[in-house]
């Protein structure tokens, strides 16, 4: 959302070059401006420099060294020493020593779960945003009953994601009720498919209401005349829903899809939980996350690596969707401003 | 897409003028039974699994994988083992941790981030977009990164066992989400409010303590709450940084034991779920309008 | 527009850059220490680290020793109740030379790991323990590179639960089993489950079938794979086979311990492998429709005269090597081994002991009646792979024999691979 903030200040700056500033702002203001500035931000970026800075350091300090290997002759680890980028092929091209890495390692399941990973954020992501948009039509349409929805969807938001991979978990136990509601003898936790499903199914439960609430917001800022213009020019409801409301709560949709794909890359607790990664050939729900976590039992250094490959990996996909995000709130806009709705 | 729009409008015209009275009464009560049935369906989309939580929790033990659909074999047994100390089940002390830990976080981002918010939202300076962008990749920064060096670090200065090795780390996403919702409902806020404070002869930051704060009371109260849930909710840091005496919630209940070593109590752990739930739920109920306020105060105003 | 994306651009560049600079200051210390020799004879207050207290027996037995030992109180630090996270926990404070986990208690499977790392004081020399009354195959478990590194604290075994209304005679061997499976057809119900959802207790039921068919999954040294074997291929084919033609039913590919249980007990199985806990549960459980009508027996084997090879549960004590008071500390692991102590973990929280001559205690056994059966089980028990690459050979082992189970692999594909993680794993 900082990224709409971005955009918001940007748009700002943008009107004071182009225009002349339609308001005058006192020289005495801007002077102390940067420095105030400054002092103000100050604490934010010391406590992210501890919290998180110092954190990223030592994981890439720790990538470059070997993990402790074994003595053959006294049967005692010793130090591995440096590792120069050893520890990234390893992960990247798969490589166990001198050979490629054979099934039941964790080395020949990189791919595997980067694949995982980027099927969990696409699907669930796609899921949520067409029953989130569907959720809030439905919520900005109510007039009685918005106090009990609005209540009902906080639900599945609130309850820690910890407890929902329990609670789905025991919903989808061989016996559970799942299977005895649909007739079925599933088996959604060890299946290739069912286990994936299972995962998406509890993950948008959880955080649909989420987006949904996020558009609603959006819904409710267009104004009821636009809607009545477009009634009078006949449209009808597929092209008021395309042509008015999808175009104007584009804005918010973008935020609210960004901050969904960038949590989905990292979703652990859900299939940490549910499956345990399992699933499949046995590791059809393990996402990156939860590799890094089974890595740190084998090797610390070899998981820091990991564990930065994953982090460049999500900054990878952050920064095409800020550009692909930022083109189109610009966009929205230009058209906006200009009245070719 | 204008055109289309144009090309639509003009052929409508016509029969849109002859019977927009009685389109609009029949799409009245057609639209509102499909509201309606919209309405039932999210209703018990949402709470039909939190509903199974609770019959479960009320439910015996041996009637685990019991499958009616309404409560039986009803006990308060689960909500005893959940407290049963003598089982190793910490519970309540693991709600007062939660507590202490979401409180504290909250307090720190949110005296923190406003600052900061205020400055990205209304100050015009060198590196402002650097600092967007350090508050945004903090945001997407994977949790499974910090956890090994930050308990090397912890257990060297020996603070694995104290709060702060909890309260700390979680300040790692609740600051940035203070930082980026506050930084939205500053913008919001009119310009000439400040203006008006420095023509009265305030520096700008008497403008922001006099004028912004009180008015932005609202937005931080809001914000305060978001903090507060999703420390709350945390559960990949705490599990590895908490020791059996400061574990927050959600480590205690993924830890629940039976008597046995292999004993899963699932009607237990959804007691437990219940107990942590219900007070989150009830805040939500009462302030649903200030957390929606909030979680969408970012999306909008693109 | 362009300005902003810049902005974030150069942030994360300047951000890349600091944490490179950093990144090549930063160098790690190292070096060997002779912490082993360090304060052997020191005395005074220790830390005993454990898991989870489930039953509330090990404060008491710490508070009945800290009043005979004033000079030297034991503190209780419990851990969670998550193996993994217990490790981690003792992993991370190794690493720091916390001089204050003094007696930790680790899981058998980890012995190995923390002995090569260094971690361990080794039982030898004035630390010898007096290994002859307790179950040879404990120590084992214990026991790394031919040192003794941990003392035998508490074991488990696997028992078959059996139906007696059903099934008169348990089966001794593997196709007894099998055969008796007719009998499960008729009354409707699964004939045989063990543990085999992708974790810990694949392994154990893989290493199980493979023991029991004669094959191994490591030579003796623990280091040398050596599970691409006919005798191997044998055992893992037992399972494959009775998975596949529905012996052993489809939903079990889902088990853990719980569910292998909860099956049981609603009556839905005919045998199950499963650890001593669900003993009392089944005949004390007000669900359990199995109460009167279960029986235990030992493992079927490959033939009558040799039940199966259980693979061995259980937890070790060993003595930090940077504990300051390693004198106390090795006082309180004796203490922890004393016949009286083995008997009070047996009544108060049904842990296997690990003395031999407590199976046959007549009171112990009126309490645990398991018990004789149990020795059984644990005196022909293999212990999983001493290797300090544990959790890279069980990922090994997990992941292929899940495979094969399942039928997407072959059987003779799944140990060739399995062969070639556990070398890699050591590699």
């Amino acid at each position: 959302m900082s990224v709409t903030s971005g955009v918001s200040a940007d748009d700002k700056a943008e009107q004071d070059k182009a225009a002349p500033p339609p308001r005058n702002r006192g020289s005495s203001l801007r002077k102390g401006e940067g420095k105030l500035g400054l002092y103000l931000i100050t604490p934010t970026i010391v406590l992210l420099a501890v919290v998180i800075g110092y954190p990223v350091v030592k994981a890439i300090v720790m990538s470059f060294q070997k993990d402790p290997g074994l003595d053959k002759a006294t049967g005692m680890f010793v130090s591995g020493g440096n590792a120069g980028f050893s520890n990234y092929t390893h992960w990247i091209l798969q490589r166990c020593g001198t050979v490629s890495c054979p099934p039941g390692t964790l080395g020949a399941e990189f791919w595997d779960s980067v694949g995982t990973t980027f099927f969990f954020t696409a699907t669930t992501v796609v899921i949520e945003v067409i029953l989130g948009m569907w959720m809030a039509l439905v919520m900005n349409r109510a007039f009685r009953g918005r106090g009990l929805l609005r209540a009902s969807v906080l639900v599945p938001w609130a309850i820690p994601t910890a407890i929902t991979a329990k609670l789905w978990y025991f919903i989808f136990a061989y016996d559970g009720i799942a299977n005895r509601v649909l007739h079925t003898h599933i088996l959604w936790t060890g299946d290739q498919w069912a286990s994936r499903f299972a995962i998406i199914i509890a993950d948008v439960w959880k955080t649909t209401p989420f987006i949904a609430l996020l558009i609603l917001a959006g819904l409710q800022v267009i104004p009821a005349d636009t809607y009545e213009a477009a009634v009078v020019d006949g449209a009808n409801a597929w092209q008021r829903f395309t042509q008015v409301t999808l175009p104007l709560v584009r804005p918010a949709l973008m935020v609210a899809i960004l901050f969904r794909v960038l949590d989905a890359l990292r979703i652990y607790d859900l299939p940490a939980i549910l499956t345990g990664g399992g699933g499949g050939t046995g590791h059809a729900t393990t996402t990156l996350s939860i590799l890094v976590v089974e890595q740190i039992r084998g090797g610390f250094n070899s998981a820091a690596a990991l564990s930065t490959l994953t982090f460049l990996l999500i900054f990878l996909v952050a920064f095409i969707f800020v550009r692909f995000l930022g083109a189109h709130v610009v966009q929205t806009q230009q058209r906006q401003q200009k009245g070719t709705i | 897409m204008a055109s289309t729009t144009a090309v639509g409008g003009r052929g409508g015209v016509a029969s849109a003028a002859e019977r927009p009275a009685i389109r609009r009464r029949r799409r009245f009560t057609f639209g509102s039974v499909r509201s309606y049935i919209g309405i039932a369906v999210i209703v018990i989309f949402c709470l039909a699994p939190f509903y199974w939580m609770v019959v479960t929790a009320f439910r015996q033990v041996g009637y685990t994988f019991d499958t009616t659909p309404w409560p039986t074999h009803v006990t308060l047994d689960n909500f005893r083992t959940a407290f049963s100390t003598s089982l190793g089940n910490h519970f309540g002390r693991a709600l007062v941790n939660s507590a202490i830990i979401g409180v504290s976080t909250t307090i720190l981002a949110v005296a923190v981030g406003c600052f900061a918010a205020y400055a990205i939202a209304r100050l015009d300076f060198r590196g402002k977009y650097l600092v967007l962008g350090v508050v945004l990749g903090a945001s997407m920064f994977p949790g499974v990164a910090l956890l090994t060096p930050l308990f090397q670090l912890f257990t060297s200065i020996h603070w694995i066992g104290g709060y702060q090795a909890l309260i700390i780390p979680d300040i790692s996403f609740a600051l940035p989400l203070t930082v980026y919702t506050l930084t939205a409902f500053f913008a919001e806020m009119p310009w000439e409010l400040e203006e008006a404070a420095v023509v009265d002869g305030c520096t700008p930051g008497q403008a922001f303590r006099k004028v912004i704060l009180p008015l932005a009371a609202p937005g931080l109260f809001t914000t305060a709450i978001l903090a507060f849930i999703s420390s709350w909710n945390e559960f990949l840091l705490a599990s590895e940084l908490s020791s059996d005496k400061t574990q927050p919630v959600t480590v205690a209940i993924a830890q629940f034991t039976g008597s046995q070593p292999h004993q899963e109590p699932y009607t237990a752990v959804m007691a437990a779920g219940t107990i942590v739930t219900v007070p989150l739920v009830a805040m939500v109920l009462l302030l649903q309008r200030r957390i929606v306020a909030g979680l969408t105060a970012g999306g909008v105003k693109g | 527009m362009i300005r902003r994306i810049r902005g974030f651009s150069v942030a994360m560049a300047s951000l890349g850059a600091g944490v490179l600079l950093i990144a090549m200051a930063g160098c790690s210390g190292g070096g060997g220490d002779d912490s082993a020799s360090q304060n052997t004879t020191s005395r005074g207050p220790i830390t005993y680290v454990q898991g989870k207290d489930n039953n509330n027996v090990i404060r008491p037995l710490i508070a009945q020793w800290n009043a005979s030992h004033p000079k030297e109180q034991v503190t209780f630090k419990e851990q969670s109740d998550q193996a993994d996270q217990q490790h981690d926990d003792l992993v991370q404070h190794f690493q720091a030379k916390d001089p204050h986990y003094d007696v930790v208690d680790v899981d058998v499977v980890w012995t190995a790991e923390f002995a090569a790392k260094g971690w361990l004081q080794p039982l030898t020399g004035d630390f010898a323990l007096d290994t002859s009354k307790l179950l040879p195959a404990t120590v084992k478990t214990g026991t790394y590179n031919g040192v003794l590194y941990a003392a035998p604290q508490s074991s488990d075994g696997g028992l078959l639960y059996y139906r007696k209304d059903l099934v008169p005679n348990p089966p001794k061997t593997w196709d007894e089993m099998l055969q008796d499976c007719s009998i499960a057809k008729s009354h409707n119900m699964g004939c045989y489950a063990g543990q085999y959802a992708k974790y810990e207790g694949l392994t154990v039921n893989t290493a199980e079938a493979i023991n029991t068919a004669g094959g191994e999954i490591v030579k003796s040294d623990g280091r040398t794979p050596d599970v691409d074997t006919p005798a191997a291929a044998k055992g893992l084919t037992m399972l494959v086979d009775a998975y596949k033609n529905g012996d052993i039913p489809q939903q079990a590919i889902t088990y853990q311990e719980e569910q292998g249980r909860q099956a049981f007990e609603a009556g839905q199985l005919l045998f199950m492998r499963n650890w001593p806990y669900v003993y009392s549960l089944a005949t004390t459980d007000a669900s359990s429709k199995v109460k009167t009508s279960m029986a235990i027996a030992p493992l079927p084997g490959l033939t009558a005269t040799t039940p199966g090879a259980s693979s061995l549960g259980g937890h070790n004590a060993a003595i930090s090597k940077y504990s300051a008071h390693k004198a106390t500390a090795l006082d309180f692991v004796k203490f922890l081994e004393s016949e009286d102590t083995q008997n009070t973990f047996a009544t108060k929280a049904s842990l296997a002991p690990v003395i031999a001559s407590l199976y046959d205690d007549p009171t112990l056994i009126q309490k645990l009646p398991y018990l004789p059966t149990l020795k059984t089980s644990i005196l022909n028990a293999v212990p999983r792979p001493v290797t300090p690459f544990y959790p890279a050979v069980t990922q090994a082992i997990e992941e292929n024999a899940y495979a094969a189970i399942k039928g997407d692999k072959t059987v003779d594909q799944a140990l060739k691979d399995m062969q070639a993680a556990i070398t890699a794993a050591g590699s």
